[in-house]
């Protein structure tokens, strides 16, 4: 008999524009992936309307009959009256916990009494802010992607004391996301206005790679989002994690290869490291310098930035 | 509509109050603002004199502690918060939401205002920060188009500040993290973005290349102007194109709107810079005072001087200024 893992993983948000049988596709075979919590949702821009709030409804009840925890996440920069209507709809859905991913969805949760996760871009760095978001009816949260080993070591030990003992989720795995803006980056690319982009950036299931006139990947182009270029890959760090009091760590979804992501953090999580490096399935460069306390581009374990 | 200008240090600030600003405003001297640059900011001493000296011209002063307290360094911002208010500051300008929790139980009375970077893009947000921390005034990121910033100051809880003039961040403010991916230090950790201490600049046979933390920011050929690494601002190769992939070198300047934002209602106009020059906050508060008092005399008939437009582009990077997303198409 194996000791249960202490660490849960979970499956981040889509980030990017998929078409709905790709989503399709990816969620059915996620659900028999040891993955304990799935969250759902179009997190970036609100004319990515291939999938509707019933949809992501439809796949919450079927991965949760697979045993799933499902959240629904709230997209991070609300702009409009309508991002703002179908905010309320999303908080109003009556079956999942809600992500929230900025003050707006703050609001809207708290006067409902609504538990919820808070999503990583609420910029949670310190023992009071997140007594803040506690009494607002916090579930769970997410440490700022910038954040490193030390200081999340310090403030989930500090926020034990003063008694906020909610569970830490960890950015674990994929193309962190790092900005949002008004303007879509992809729209731009193909010379398009964004009210009129003709959703390009579905054509780019894992974004659109910006590179440095000497041809270094620097970020990835995700619509209105700018990503790492790099893959933050904290597999190894695990152990370290757990220890430092983290619950959960989070996958963010890739386009390929997810399966074998999933699986290599599931052995990983058991103790059982090194494996056969999977990555190699994906192409993509690893990160993991934030949680060094570098920048986020370093890659520790290879020496290069 | 008021007037808010930087202060990076005492001249400046004097300079700001003299060409008519209503509002200036500062920060101290260490990571708890987001202009943290080498030689800025003010000591209490200087922050003392400067309050005095606004003062006395009936003019007001808001201490800007934007950055986010970090799990190591706690008491160094509410110290900050401390200070400013036994300096009697008339307002904290705050982002982070346990700072802002602090504020308003340790100095109910010093009015707070929501600084761009705690990300409030909507009447709901900013319901959310004024019913938790009852804030006086929010400054809106500079995301939001006209027709949005319309909406939202229909239904807005609180007096509203918008970004008039001056460098052009196009991530939402707060929660952009590219500089720390590159370079360690984010605006949110360190209250700095793309800083200087990773510049390099190097004379190559391709040209002069700009780099941040060893990454090709902008490479520029004889002759071309070149721009300080911010690295949102440089040229990136993307499927085969190498351009400004994310923004041009470009400073925002919203002069023309000022008929329309003084009918929404908008309370202030903020000017960013407090790195800049007392020359040049100087002579952008001596265009933006004139501007605002020729608005006020007849708004209906309020139309941008080309001399003002044309002493603006000179203090703007690249030259060249735009509406940014206030103008849809920008986008």
């Amino acid at each position: 008999m194996s000791t249960p893992p202490t660490l849960q993983l979970s499956l981040g948000p889509v980030l990017f524009y998929w078409t709905r049988e790709h989503y399709a596709g990816f969620y059915r075979e996620a659900a028999d992936w040891p993955v304990e919590i799935i969250t759902l949702g179009e997190t970036v821009c609100s004319r990515r309307r291939d999938m509707k709030l019933d949809d992501w409804l439809g796949i919450g009840r079927e991965l949760t009959q697979s045993g799933k925890q499902v959240v629904l996440a709230s997209q991070t920069l609300i702009e409009s009256e309508a991002d703002l209507r179908d905010l309320r709809k999303l908080c109003d859905n009556g079956d999942f916990i809600v992500e929230a991913n900025d003050q707006s969805a703050l609001q809207r949760l708290s006067n409902a009494g609504l538990p919820f996760v808070a999503g990583a871009a609420l910029n949670l760095y310190n023992p009071a802010t997140l007594d803040v978001m506690k009494r607002a009816g916090m579930q769970r949260w997410q440490a700022p992607v910038e954040m490193s080993r030390d200081d999340l070591t310090q403030l989930i030990a500090d926020c034990h004391q003063t008694g906020v003992s909610q569970p830490c989720e960890v950015f674990a795995y994929g193309h962190l996301p790092l900005a949002w803006s008004s303007r879509c980056f992809t729209a731009r690319r193909h010379q398009k206005p964004k009210d009129r982009c003709q959703f390009v950036c579905q054509k780019y299931p894992e974004g659109l790679v910006l590179r440095s006139q000497e041809s270094r990947d620097v970020f990835t182009l995700n619509g209105i989002q700018t990503l790492s270029s790099a893959c933050q890959d904290l597999r190894h760090e695990l152990p370290a994690m757990a220890e430092t009091g983290v619950s959960v760590a989070r996958l963010s979804p890739r386009a390929e290869g997810m399966a074998e992501v999933v699986s290599a953090f599931n052995q990983a999580r058991q103790g059982r490291l090194p494996i056969p490096d999977p990555l190699t399935l994906v192409d993509a460069e690893i990160c993991d310098g934030y949680w060094y306390g570098q920048p986020g581009m370093d890659n520790t374990r290879t020496g290069a930035n | 509509m008021e007037l808010v200008c930087p202060a990076g240090n005492l001249p400046a600030l004097k300079r700001a109050v003299d060409e008519g600003a209503d509002a200036v405003y500062f920060g101290f001297q260490n990571a708890t603002n987001a202009r943290q640059f080498a030689g800025l900011n003010f000591t209490d001493k200087r922050a003392r004199e400067g309050i005095d000296y606004a003062h006395k011209q009936g003019k007001r002063v808001f201490c800007a502690i934007n950055t986010y307290p970090q799990p190591d360094g706690w008491q160094q911002w509410t110290r900050a918060v401390d200070q400013a208010a036994d300096l009697g500051v008339d307002a904290l300008i705050l982002a982070d939401m346990g700072l802002l929790d602090y504020a308003t139980q340790h100095h109910p009375d010093v009015a707070r205002h929501l600084s761009v970077q705690g990300s409030a893009t909507s009447h709901e947000a900013l319901r959310f920060y004024h019913e938790h921390f009852g804030i006086k005034r929010a400054v809106l990121p500079r995301v939001l188009s006209i027709t949005q910033v319309r909406d939202l100051a229909k239904q807005t809880p609180v007096e509203l500040e918008v970004f008039a003039f001056g460098s052009l961040c196009i991530m939402a403010e707060g929660r952009c993290y590219l500089s720390s991916y590159l370079t360690g230090e984010s605006p949110n950790t360190r209250g700095v973005c793309s800083p200087a201490a990773h510049v390099r600049w190097e004379e190559t046979p391709q040209g002069l290349e700009s780099r941040l933390n060893n990454v090709l920011i902008d490479r520029y050929a004889e002759g071309e102007r070149a721009g300080y690494p911010t690295l949102c601002k440089g040229r990136f190769e993307v499927a085969g194109e190498t351009y400004h992939a994310i923004e041009e070198p470009t400073s925002l300047n919203t002069l023309e709107l000022l008929p329309e934002l003084r009918e929404l209602g908008i309370s202030a106009v903020k000017i960013e810079g407090r790195q800049r020059s007392p020359a040049y906050v100087s002579k952008v508060a001596g265009i933006w005072r004139q501007a605002l008092d020729r608005l006020e005399g007849a708004p209906g008939r309020f139309h941008p001087e080309h001399t003002w437009m044309a002493g603006l582009a000179e203090l703007s990077e690249g030259a060249t200024t735009t509406l940014g997303a206030y103008e849809r198409r920008w986008k």
